[in-house]
This record gives C-alpha cells, sequence and structure tokens, in this order.
C-alpha cells in the first residue's frame, strides 16, 4: 500500500530511516506495537473515518436526524437542490471572502509581526506573550466578547471611531460589515498562532540571514523578499495548510456572535450551513451532502497546494 | 542522512526552549551558539537606525494596544453597574466596581456547575489523550512491524479531516447508543489522538538510539524501558503536549454543544452560550463576567507555562 502524502508532514515521515537505529522486531514485537496502537487507531476509525464514509452515504438520502423514520434514497437529489439554489452560491462566495481573508490577513499580520518582534527592543518579550495570548482564549468567550466590542452603541470600536469623527457602522445588521467582524474577531483570536510560528522559524534562520546580511547591504525591503521570505517558505506552506483548515472549520465564533445573520444567511459559511440544516431545519441528508461537497473542497486545495509547494522546489 | 537533516532543523525551530537540551549535550556546542548570538547581536546594532528604532517601538506598541485595549474593555465592563456600560463616552474606570456581576454568573446562573463539568471532561481527556499519544507513538518509534507506516499515515491522515464532515454521523452513532446529555457522549468521539502521537513520536525518534540499544541489552521490557528511560528523557515535549490538549478539549466547542442540549454535562463554553442567550446584548455585566470566568483557568496556565505550550505548537510545525 502506497502511503498518502500529509502536507507539511511529508519529510519527517518514517520513510527515512536512520540507518544506525536498531529496530525490535518479531512476533513478540508486533504484537507489543498493535497492542500500543490498536486503543488510538480503533478510535480514529470509529469517530473519524467511518463518519467520513457514512457521511457521504447520507448525503444521498433524505433524513430527519431528530426522527425515527427510516431515511429515503434520493439520489443525487440534495447535490442538485443544493446547486440550483442561489443561497448556496452565496454562501459559497462568503465562505471564500471569509477563509481568504482570514487565512492572508493572520498570516501576513503573523509574520509582520513577528519580524518585529524579532528585533532587539525592549519589553519585547511582554508584547511577545500579549500577541499570543489570545490564542489560548476559546472561540466562545472570544466571540462574546467581541460581540460588545463591535456593538454599535456601547462598544469599544463606536468609541474609538467617534475620537476621530466617524460613526460607528452597523456591524450586526449590515451584511457585509457583519462578515467583516467575524473575520477580523478570527484574525485576532488566531493571530498568535500564525506569529509564533514565524517567530519560531525566523529564529531558526538567524544564522543564515545573518551571513547573507553579510554579504550583501541590500536595503532591508530587498533583502526580505529576496533572502527572508524564500527561506520562510517552508514555514509559509505550513501555515496556509493548517490555518485554512482552521478556517475552514469556524463555528463557534459564527454561532456566538451571528448565528450566520443578518438576514438569515449574510455570515453563515459552509460549516455553518451543514449545522443549520442538520440540526436547526432536521435535514440531514442534504447536511451531509453539504459536509461532502466541503471536504471535496478542502482536497482539492489542498491537493493543489502541495502541488504549487513541489513545482517551487 | 534526511532525517538526520531535519531533526537538527526541528532544534533551530525551537531554540529558545532548546536551550536548555542543547546546553547539556556538551560545551561545544554552547560555545557555538555563544559566539553565534554575539555576532548577531553586533549586526543588528550596526544595521538598525534611530529612526527604525523608532518605528519597532510604534508597531509594538501599537501591537500591544489592539490586542490589550479589547482584553481590558473586557475586564472592566465585567465590573461595572447598567449606567456606567450603557454610558458614553466609554468609562474607562468604572465609577462604581461591580463583583457581584460574578457572584450571579456563579451562583444563579450555573456556572460553578459548568466548570466543574468543564474540569471532568478536560481532565479525563487530558489522561486518555495523552496516554494513547505516548504509547502509539512508543510503537512508531521505537518497534518495527508490518504496516507500521500504513497505520501511521492513518493516524496522521485525521488531521486532514474537518470536524464538520464527522459530526453528522457521529451524533446519530452518539444517540443511538443512548450517550447523549452524558460526558461518555463529550468524551469518548474527541479521545482519539493524531497531532500528540505525531509530536511524541518526532521527539522519541530524535532521541539517541545508543540509549535504547543499552536499554534492549539490559533486557529491559516495555514498561521498564518506556518509565525508566523514555519518559524521563522526554518532560519538556510531553508537557508541550498536556498543554495543548488541555487548552483545545478546555475550549473545545462544536461536539459538546451539540451533545449537552438540557446544559447538564454542558462545558463552560456551552454554558457561556446559553448565559448570552439568556442575558446578551441587554445585561452586558455578567455577561462578561461569564467571558472571564470561561477563560481564567486557562489565561493563568498560559501564563505560568507558556514556553512549554509554545514548544509544542512549534514542534507540530516542524520542517525538513
Amino acid at each position: 500500500m502506497t502511503a498518502p502524502t500529509i502536507p507539511g508532514l511529508e519529510n519527517s515521515t518514517l520513510t527515512h530511516e536512520p540507518p544506525q537505529r536498531k529496530y525490535k522486531r518479531g512476533t513478540k514485537a508486533t504484537l507489543l506495537g498493535l497492542a500500543l496502537v490498536l486503543p488510538n487507531l480503533i478510535l480514529l476509525l470509529v469517530f473519524t473515518y467511518r463518519p467520513l464514509i457514512d457521511n457521504i452515504r447520507l448525503s444521498f438520502y433524505n433524513w430527519n436526524i431528530a426522527s425515527t423514520r427510516p431515511a429515503t434514497f434520493v439520489g443525487l437529489d440534495n447535490y442538485i437542490e443544493w446547486a440550483q439554489n442561489p443561497v448556496s452560491w452565496q454562501i459559497v462566495l462568503q465562505t471564500a471572502i471569509f477563509t481568504v481573508a482570514a487565512v492572508a490577513g493572520s498570516m501576513v499580520l503573523g509574520l509582520a509581526l513577528a519580524l518585529l518582534l524579532d528585533r532587539p527592543l525592549r519589553g519585547r518579550n511582554a508584547v511577545r506573550s500579549l500577541v499570543f495570548a489570545p490564542y489560548v482564549i476559546s472561540g466562545a468567550a472570544v466571540g462574546v466578547a467581541f460581540q460588545f466590542v463591535f456593538d454599535p452603541g456601547y462598544g469599544l470600536i463606536q468609541d474609538l471611531l467617534g475620537r476621530v469623527g466617524l460613526d460607528s457602522p452597523q456591524f450586526y445588521t449590515n451584511p457585509n460589515w457583519a462578515l467583516f467582524m467575524i473575520t477580523t474577531t478570527y484574525i485576532w483570536k488566531n493571530l498568535g498562532y500564525t506569529f509564533v510560528i514565524y517567530l519560531a522559524a525566523l529564529q531558526g534562520l538567524r544564522k543564515d540571514l545573518d551571513e547573507a546580511a553579510e554579504i550583501d547591504r541590500t536595503p532591508r525591503l530587498r533583502k526580505f523578499f529576496k533572502v527572508t521570505l524564500p527561506q520562510l517558505r517552508p514555514t509559509t506552506f505550513f501555515l496556509s495548510i493548517t490555518v485554512l483548515l482552521n478556517s475552514l472549520q469556524v463555528f463557534d465564533i459564527i454561532n456566538v456572535m451571528t448565528r450566520g445573520g443578518p438576514l438569515e444567511t449574510s455570515t453563515t459559511t459552509l460549516v455553518y450551513q451543514v449545522y443549520q440544516e442538520t440540526f436547526v431545519n432536521s435535514r440531514a441528508g442534504y447536511g451531509a451532502a453539504i459536509a461532502t461537497i466541503m471536504f471535496l473542497a478542502v482536497l482539492v486545495i489542498t491537493v493543489v497546494q502541495v502541488r504549487m509547494q513541489e513545482r517551487d522546489k | 542522512m534526511n532525517t538526520h537533516r531535519s531533526e537538527d532543523a526541528f532544534k533551530q525551530v525551537i531554540p529558545p526552549v532548546a536551550k536548555k537540551e542543547t546546553a547539556s549535550r556538551g560545551s561545544k556546542a554552547t560555545g557555538k551558539t555563544k559566539v553565534r548570538k554575539e555576532k548577531s547581536r553586533q549586526q543588528v546594532a550596526l544595521g538598525i537606525s534611530p529612526l527604525s528604532k523608532i518605528g519597532g517601538y510604534a508597531g509594538a506598541i501599537i501591537a500591544a494596544l489592539v490586542i490589550a485595549l479589547p482584553l481590558y474593555f473586557v475586564v472592566i465592563t465585567s465590573l461595572k453597574n447598567h449606567a456606567d456600560i450603557y454610558a458614553d463616552p466609554i468609562k474607562w474606570v468604572p465609577s462604581v466596581w461591580v463583583p457581584q456581576n460574578f457572584s450571579y454568573v456563579w451562583n444563579t446562573l450555573n456556572f460553578d456547575q459548568y466548570l466543574m463539568n468543564s474540569i471532568i471532561i478536560t481532565s479525563i481527556l487530558v489522561v486518555i489523550k495523552v496516554s494513547l499519544g505516548v504509547l502509539s507513538a512508543y510503537a512508531f518509534a521505537f518497534i518495527k512491524f508490518p504496516g507500521v507506516n500504513a497505520l501511521f499515515f492513518l493516524v496522521i491522515g485525521t488531521l486532514m479531516v474537518p470536524n464538520e464532515i464527522t459530526i453528522i454521523s457521529n451524533y446519530a452513532l452518539v444517540s443511538q447508543l443512548g450517550w447523549r446529555d452524558t460526558f461518555t457522549g463529550i468524551i469518548v468521539p474527541l479521545a482519539g489522538v493524531a497531532f500528540g502521537t505525531f509530536l511524541m513520536r518526532n521527539h522519541f525518534r530524535s532521541l539517541p538510539a545508543e540509549i535504547m540499544e543499552a536499554a534492549t541489552m539490559d533486557g529491559a521490557g516495555f514498561f521498564k524501558t518506556l518509565f525508566k528511560v523514555v519518559l524521563p528523557m522526554s518532560w519538556p515535549t510531553l508537557m508541550a503536549f498536556i498543554l495543548i490538549t488541555s487548552v483545545n478539549e478546555w475550549n473545545q466547542y462544536l461536539w459538546p454543544f451539540l451533545i449537552s442540549d438540557t446544559g447538564r454535562v454542558a462545558p463552560l463554553q456551552i454554558g457561556l452560550t446559553l448565559l448570552q442567550n439568556n442575558e446578551g446584548l441587554t445585561n452586558w455585566g455578567p455577561v462578561m463576567a461569564g467571558t472571564i470566568l470561561a477563560t481564567l483557568p486557562m489565561i493563568l496556565v498560559f501564563l505560568l507555562l507558556q514556553r512549554s505550550m509554545i514548544k509544542g505548537l512549534t514542534a507540530g510545525a516542524v520542517k525538513g
């Protein structure tokens, strides 16, 4: 069996054995190995791979998850209905906007902060901790807190805007501003992750960077694009995949801040639609179809990312 | 060869925490890092103009404000009375301090129970996940058996499966088993561990091969090798694994949200949503108090042990 390549991990897998290491082998070792691996593996098979397959099967059925009535087979009806409903495409667009903005925003800002706080500034350790701190706060708590921060009547944002003579946008009721609010909140919470990963990578590159700086006295901006950024490419690749997967799964912030609204669906992403259709509208088959579409989209995007990375090498 | 290179990179990726490990490896390595450090400091000192230094501090201050201001705003709101909360402009210091928001949330809105639920769910999940992660990592790192590579990829592959595709079928299964609204229903489907297995396996493989060989020659069995040889050399990574798992499970949302429908076994994050449903948009004081209660334990863990946590995250990003 050829093992699939896991993006971001392929260089540190079992395929390259250090020649000098002696492994335990034999029947006894095999039994021990399986005994150690199986409990974990069974849990993952039952609660990750089984539902993955089962979800695809369910997507061909009309099924109410809350009732005992048996599901009826409807073929591709769920998919056809989804594709023909204009709301679906609106939600796809919103998901794309949110995801691209969240991934790009947290990566660009994370890298900028890493570069900034890699410099010998006094008190930088305190700022580093501060930037990382929101990452340990739950999405639910950040969402609830930022609902008030963005409150157009009494929140922090309207107060700050008022100081420079601006009126606060209607974050709760204007569809575009609502999506903006969700995206900003997500970036604020997750910036710490991209920041620490980039910072660690920069510190790992320190020696090479110094040598490069010694050789040519190029302006800083050029040095950044010619020397630093190319060297950070593996990190950028790793982050682009992990942050993408993470942002495509955002449920807590949306559920707490907007419930997918205003106007019913203005901040609904595909994940939230899966939840809405399955558990609120009791249409589990339709929800499963959307989940399947989304999974396929994630798979395609990841394969494209891996290909691009390989081509660049 | 290849693996060696990637393990070197692993160490470089995490210098702030790895320093101790490098230092214990002998004076040679330490000497080298020192020279390198001095050199870089010199160059940085030469390269930075006063203007760019001012720019640097300005940037750092803006970043700190963007993060700290909302946090401060939440904290003072949780301690304000109704009039202060709805004051315009914002009162940066409450005119009356109202700790009653906290006692109200704690006593009247079941936050004591949600906290207990969170502690139960998180601690059980941490124990299970760390045990399973260490055991499977041990097998993947030290034992050669047929299909080991395929099984490893099967474990790691779950990282690529988004949770929304598993919730529908898992919800149906958990309902069938009669596990809805129980701790079992929340915990068991979340108990498998992929990231931690990967993290620990990478660390185990970075341990010197001679030590494992010596243990084998001494006739040490699995348990003895694990507890007397491998784990004592793995505390920093294990600690990082435990911390990251704690934070993730504490902040878990979608699955407990679906399973704990009556609130009986709801953890704090779900309790916060219930609180917000009841009081949100009208009674911000208690809502912000609830937000702080749901967050405080992880903030404390973070303040005490952030280095360890960051080490785990960056080690997860190991690249060759």
